[in-house]
Order: structure tokens, then C-alpha cells, then sequence
């Protein structure tokens, strides 16, 4: 019954969608009658989907085995937090959150955006109608959530283990979030190339938006490295994964938009170039759902195997991208020069950041899509990794990072070079020092590495240089979202750099009673012992852990799961001030010993606690522009 | 600046980046590709000694060889056509087994010996790479 209800709340919405786009090309066309309609019904829309979802959580709840879905991704005997993230842990249930999402957000233009004239309004409503109905008929004709079984089984097949837990519950949304978040993003440039309106006021609209979008990006990047980290028991925070780049490509353009937008919003430059990057941006968010969703790669996250459905969303995307892109180059004339500025000067910076954010992408890009096609032209069968991404995108990124340090010092429109040296003197200083304490004490460890240890102290100093004389009470809250966002990045590379530059690794096998060194730490196996949980059964290894007078006792695991059959590693991880240790346990050997392997990676939390400044500084941006437009409108 | 040179300049820019980005990523994609090699391709052009490559096949029964440090095994890899010894130090996967498929990452050593960085990871026993399901000739395997 529910499933019916669902299956039919999803058409009504396909319906809903349909009429936003044609009573929003009617009213463009001056037909007089539509133009009042096109809001109500997305606000509409945007519910019918959010019940439809509702409906299938209801049935992952409940073990509806008469779903197909439910059958063959959950179990009565799951966890019940894991029966309802597992409504999205599968291909059909997380197109849907996508589609829900995108449909919501949707509603909230409809509801909430006052700034926009009332034509561009309904025109980025209008692109936003289109974006959802091509993946409402996807759900419909190609990967139906709601599918029924018959005869209805005994019981389900489970859920695969290794995202049974608490990550998948969030992981997933999130990065849906930032995905459709850029939808919105690049309705909004549609919007404004249809009617002609691109300036200040339409990047004003569309930054909160981008802005949203890359705050769920950067925590969907940051917490899916952290799942991996601890999850895949390898210790390792980013592989380069396809999938983790379908996430980090949109991050990329995302960040570039964001940056472009402000000099739009701020001084109207770069119309055409922001414009651009609104499209790309989105067009990036497909490539990530194409890969992930297509099942064309052959990595820990694809989960579907279905070419139909690759090639659908492979249409979406040529659609959407193809029609934007030929949008773009129609009206790229009717987009007025914007305003003026020197070379070294902040739009200057920001031109600069936005080059090279495009080098990154295009890098990443080329590395994650050049082995797929490789293999479909000619056959050959290879794969790109770290060493490539590393090389390539690596040096690019740190000089990055330096733009970065410097860019927020200097003036719209014009700077003086020398006095931009001046102001960063200290953070130059601070660098000196870390470059010298590095040649004495450290000079084994790799190039990469060793420069990123040294930009990121004084990249650190310099992200907190623009507050230096300024009345910290009166500094508006987007500039401290700057502020705090740029010393993230700088406190995410201090860990990057310290994670590969002094990680210890011990891999040993011993027996019950004997010890092993790694880093500062000795570790003792006292025992292992069989343990049970609500679906799998585990061994436990019990270690001592030592560091001076600092005894630990930790309990890594290593599980197996009855449905379907499969083992995990539960890595036991304990977090000091200055590090990790990391503990996974290996086989029995048949002489009786346990493997054992075992990391200390000093400071590696930064990495993540950068991540989540990170996204603080987008948070804090996000209230501050939020606060001053309602000041604004509240003094009009 | 005069308006029009601006906009031109930045296109340009924008132009020169993107190629930039380009020459990158063909020299290093050139450099650092692995290829995914059965045991009968090696001395071809493409899987050569030194180079990061992917070794796929199946673990010969009763090939595996536990050295005594307990964390180092040997093992011999068949494509049915030819075999190619192999070492690795480190925890194996959990479904690492002899006669089912194995994927290893590393460079073949000058004695003839790949030295495996990583051992690939299958998350269930019906997963087999496609590379290995393609190469072998036996797609029915994906299903088993």
C-alpha cells in the first residue's frame, strides 16, 4: 500500500514538474495567466517528492519485503538506524533522495527569493523543472524504488557491511545536498542568460546557493575521507578514488564559482567568466553522479551494474550540459564587459585562485576519466593513481595556496606590490623558520611534503592578517568566514603534510603476550577473543598501548557478517593531542601468531578539523551576507 | 588596460590554463598509467619490468607460501596460459584464497618476481574487477 502510494506521489510530482516548465516557458512568452502559477506549483512539487521519499523510508522501516528494493538491500535484523539510511545506501533510493532534494530546494527559490525581477525568477524555475523531470523519468523508466517482488521471500539479502554504519546515515545526503545545491546555482545562470540579467543582483541571489552547496561539499569531502580513513582499515585518508574525485571536481568549481561570484557581487567583474563557471560547476556535479551512479567504475562505491541506467544519466548529462553550453555561447554576447581592474590587485588574486582551481579540475578530470575511456577506444585496460594526482595536482595546489595567503591583503582595482610584501612579512618569516627547522631536523622527507610543511604555518599567520587592526566587533561575520575558512585550508595541508611526511607504519605478526614498537608507541597483544553483535560475529584483539607513563587498552576487531557472508576490519583508533594510532588486526597465522599492523600518524586529525573550519568559514559567510541583505531590506 | 584587451586577456588566460592543465595531465598520464596485465602479456609493450602495473589471475592451488616473519607470502598467479610468481608483505584480503581471482598492484622485479605494493581488496565473493572478468574470458564469473 505504501509502496503504490509512493509510486504514485512520484508521478503527480513528474506531472507538477512538467507544468512548471511549460507554464514557465508560457509566461516567458508573455502569455498572460501563467506567470502567477509557476511559483505555488514548485512549492508543490518540491512536497509530493519529499512524501514520495517519505514513503519509501516508511518501507525500509517497516522490511516491506514486497519490495524488490527493501529485499534486496535490507534485513528484518538490522539495526534500525541502518534499515533507514539503508533507504538511500542502494542506486534507486539515493536517486530518489537526489531528486527529492533537488526538487526541495527548488521550493525554497519559489518561497524565499525576492531579489530577482520576476522573469528571470520563472525562467531559473522553469531550468530547474527541466533538471528534475529528466531525473524523474530516470526513477520511472529506469530505476523504479518502488518495484514490487513476487512471491514475496522469507527475508532480505542485507545490507552491504561495509556501509553499515553511522557514516552512510550522512555521508550520502550530504554530498546530495552540495551536488543539488549547484543545480540551483546553474538554474539561476540560466535564468539570467534567458532574460538577459546577469550583474550584481543576480550573483547576489545565486551566492547564498553556491555558498550552501559548498559548505555540504566540503563536509561531504571531509567526512567521507574520514569514513574511508577509518572504515577501510588501509590508514589512508584520500586514494584517489574515482568516486572521491566525482565529489572533489564539483568541490573544485564550486570553490572557483564561489570566489568569481563575490568579485560579480562586489565590483560586477568577470560576468561571463562566473557564468561559466555556474555551468561547469553543475556540469561536474552530473560527471560525480554519472560516475557514481552509472556503475561504470570498478571501485569500492559502485554498487550498480546496469549499462541502461549509464547510459540514461549519460543523456541527462549531454542534455543539460550540451543545452547550457549552447545557451552560454548565444547570449556570451549580450553579457557586458564588467568593470576594471589592474593585474595585481584582490580581483587580480581571484583570477589567479580561479586558474588555477580550473588546472586542478582539469587535471583531476583527465585522470579520472581518461582510463574509462582509454578502455572503450582502445580496449586497454590501466588505471591512474596516486603517484599521478600527486605529480600533477600537487604543486599546482600549493602554489594555490600562496595566492591564497596573499590575495585577501590586497585592495580591489589596484594594489602595490610592494607593499603586499610588506604586510605579509611575517607569515614570510614564519616560513623561513619552519624551511629551516625542517633542513635541520627533517630533511629526509619528500619534496611534496616538506613544501607543504613549510606554506602551512605561514599561510596560517597570513590567513589571520586581515583582522590585524581591525575592531574584531565590528568586523562583518563574511569576513570572518574568510578568514576562518583560509586558516582551514592551512590546517588541513599542516596535517597533510605531517600525515605523509612522518607517519610510522609497523606490520608484524606476533603471538599472544608479545610487543611491537611504532613511533613513540609500544604495543603489546594481550589476548584475542570472540565477541558477538547484532548481526556479525568478530574477533577481538585486545592491545596494550604504551607511550611513557600513558598505559591505553584498545580493542580493534575483525568482523564477519552472516548477510551477505562478508568481513570487515573495525580498526581501533585512538586519538592523542598529537596524533593517532591506529590499530587493525590481521589473520592467525597456522604457527598460532596474529597478524598485527599497526600506524602512529602525528597530527592527521588536522586534516579533518581543517575540513570542518572549512566549512564553518562557508557557514559564517552564509549568516553574514543572510544578515546584511535582511538589514538591507528591512531598512528599504 | 583599454576594456576589450581585459576581457581578451583573461580569455586568453583562461585559454592558456586549461592547455596548461592538458600538457600536465598527457605527460603524467603518460608516465604514471599502470596497466592491468595477465601473466601471458608480460615482455609485451605495455607490461613492462619496473613499471606500476596491476597483475591479474588466478592464486594456483596450494601455491601459497608463508615465510617466517609471518607477514610475507609468496604465491603463484595463472592466467592458464602462463604463471607469474609473486611476493607480498602485508595483511592479505579476507578473500584472498588459492584458486579464486586475485588483483595486485606493484612492479615486476628483474628476477622475474612481481613484488606486490597491494593486494586489491573484493568487498563480496561474487565481485570480480571487470578487468579480470574481461581478460580471462570468463564473464559468467561475475555472477557465480
Amino acid at each position: 500500500m505504501i509502496a503504490e502510494a509512493g509510486h504514485a506521489l512520484l508521478w503527480i510530482a513528474t506531472v507538477l514538474a512538467l507544468l512548471q516548465l511549460g507554464f514557465g516557458i508560457a509566461a516567458l512568452r508573455q502569455k498572460a495567466g501563467f506567470a502567477d502559477s509557476v511559483r505555488p506549483i514548485a512549492v508543490v512539487q518540491g512536497l509530493v517528492a519529499a512524501l514520495s521519499f517519505l514513503c519509501l523510508i516508511v518501507a525500509f522501516l517497516t522490511t516491506d519485503l514486497s519490495l524488490m528494493l527493501v529485499v534486496q538491500n535490507s534485513h528484518p535484523d538490522k539495526p534500525w538506524l541502518y534499515k533507514f539510511a539503508g533507504t538511500w545506501g542502494n542506486h534507486e533510493g539515493s536517486m530518489l533522495l537526489w531528486v527529492t532534494v533537488l526538487a526541495m530546494a527548488g521550493s525554497a527559490v519559489a518561497l524565499f527569493e525576492r531579489r530577482l525581477s520576476r522573469e528571470s525568477l520563472i525562467a531559473t524555475l522553469a531550468s530547474q523543472a527541466a533538471i528534475a523531470l529528466g531525473f524523474y523519468a530516470f526513477l520511472l523508466f529506469a530505476s523504479n524504488p518502488f518495484a514490487r517482488i513476487f512471491p514475496v521471500p522469507q527475508t532480505g539479502q542485507g545490507l552491504n557491511p561495509l556501509l553499515q554504519d553511522p557514516g552512510l546515515a550522512f555521508h550520502p545526503p550530504t554530498l546530495y545536498f552540495g551536488y543539488v545545491g549547484m543545480s540551483i546555482a546553474f538554474s539561476f545562470a540560466v535564468g539570467a542568460l534567458v532574460t538577459r540579467e546577469v550583474g550584481p543582483v543576480f550573483a547576489r541571489a545565486m551566492r547564498p546557493w553556491v555558498l550552501i552547496a559548498w559548505i555540504f561539499l566540503t563536509l561531504g569531502i571531509t567526512a567521507g575521507s574520514y569514513w574511508a580513513y577509518y572504515e577501510l582499515g588501509w590508514g589512508g585518508w584520500w586514494f584517489w578514488d574515482p568516486v572521491e574525485n566525482a565529489s572533489l571536481m564539483p568541490w573544485l568549481a564550486t570553490t572557483a564559482l564561489l570566489h568569481s561570484v563575490t568579485v560579480l557581487a562586489t565590483r560586477n567583474g568577470l560576468r561571463a567568466w562566473t557564468i561559466m563557471l555556474a555551468v561547469v560547476a553543475f556540469s561536474m556535479s552530473m560527471v560525480g553522479t554519472f560516475l557514481v551512479r552509472s556503475g561504470i567504475l570498478t571501485s569500492v562505491h559502485s554498487f550498480a551494474v546496469d549499462p541502461k541506467r549509464g547510459a540514461f544519466i549519460l543523456a541527462l548529462l549531454t542534455i543539460y550540459i550540451g543545452g547550457a553550453m549552447a545557451l552560454f555561447a548565444l547570449r556570451v554576447g549580450t553579457v557586458r564587459e564588467g568593470s576594471q581592474f589592474e593585474p595585481v590587485s584582490r580581483e587580480g588574486a581571484l583570477v589567479a585562485n580561479n586558474l588555477l582551481l580550473s588546472i586542478i579540475l582539469a587535471v583531476v578530470f583527465f585522470g579520472t576519466l581518461y582510463p574509462l575511456v582509454a578502455e572503450s577506444i582502445t580496449g586497454d585496460k590501466l588505471s591512474i593513481g596516486a603517484p599521478y594526482f600527486n605529480k600533477a595536482a600537487g604543486p599546482v595546489a600549493l602554489l594555490l595556496v600562496v595566492i591564497m595567503a596573499a590575495g585577501p591583503l590586497m585592495r580591489w582595482r589596484r594594489e602595490d606590490a610592494a607593499s603586499i610584501v610588506r604586510r605579509l612579512a611575517l607569515p614570510i618569516f614564519i616560513s623561513s623558520m619552519t624551511l629551516a627547522g625542517v633542513l635541520v631536523w627533517a630533511d629526509q622527507i619528500k619534496i611534496l611534503p616538506m613544501l607543504g610543511l613549510i606554506l602551512a604555518l605561514g599561510v596560517a599567520a597570513a590567513s589571520v592578517a586581515p583582522l590585524w587592526k581591525r575592531n574584531l566587533r565590528r568586523t562583518p561575520l563574511f569576513t570572518w568566514g574568510m578568514v576562518v575558512a583560509h586558516l582551514g585550508i592551512a590546517i588541513s595541508l599542516a596535517g597533510m603534510a605531517n600525515e605523509s611526511a612522518f607517519t610510522k607504519e609497523t606490520l608484524a605478526a606476533v603471538r599472544i603476550g608479545e610487543s611491537r614498537s611504532v613511533g613513540p608507541w609500544s604495543v603489546t597483544l594481550k589476548d584475542v577473543n570472540p565477541v558477538a553483535g547484532p548481526n556479525w560475529t568478530a574477533l577481538e584483539a585486545l592491545m596494550e598501548a604504551q607511550r611513557g607513563s600513558q598505559v591505553l587498552l584498545e580493542l580493534p576487531q575483525a568482523r564477519t557478517f552472516a548477510t551477505p557472508p562478508t568481513e570487515t576490519n573495525e580498526a581501533a583508533i585512538h586519538t592523542a593531542i598529537d596524533g593517532q594510532l591506529y590499530l587493525v588486526l590481521g589473520k592467525q597465522q597456522p604457527d598460532g601468531r596474529w597478524q598485527i599492523r599497526m600506524w602512529w600518524k602525528p597530527f592527521v586529525t588536522l586534516i579533518w578539523a581543517g575540513g570542518i573550519l572549512v566549512a564553518l568559514g562557508g557557514f559564517l559567510a552564509l549568516l553574514g551576507r543572510m544578515r546584511r541583505e535582511y538589514r538591507k531590506e528591512v531598512l528599504a | 588596460m583599454k576594456a576589450k584587451h581585459q576581457r581578451l586577456t583573461l580569455a586568453l588566460l583562461a585559454l592558456a590554463a586549461i592547455v596548461g592543465a592538458g600538457v600536465i595531465a598527457m605527460f603524467g598520464l603518460k608516465s604514471q598509467a599502470s596497466f592491468f596485465c595477465a601473466p601471458s602479456d608480460f615482455g609485451g609493450e605495455d607490461c613492462q619490468k619496473d613499471k606500476p602495473l596491476r597483475l591479474g589471475g588466478m592464486v594456483v592451488d596450494k601455491s601459497i607460501v608463508k615465510m617466517t616473519d609471518g607477514v610475507t607470502i609468496r604465491f603463484v598467479v595463472s592466467d592458464t596460459v602462463k604463471t607469474v610468481p609473486v611476493v607480498f608483505k602485508g595483511i592479505t584480503p579476507d578473500l584472498f584464497k588459492e584458486k579464486s581471482g586475485v588483483v595486485a598492484e606493484g612492479k615486476m622485479g628483474a628476477d622475474g618476481v612481481f613484488v606486490a605494493e597491494t593486494i586489491l581488496a573484493k568487498h563480496d565473493e561474487n565481485y570480480m574487477p571487470p578487468q579480470m572478468a574481461g581478460k580471462m574470458g570468463k564473464p559468467e564469473m561475475m555472477n557465480q
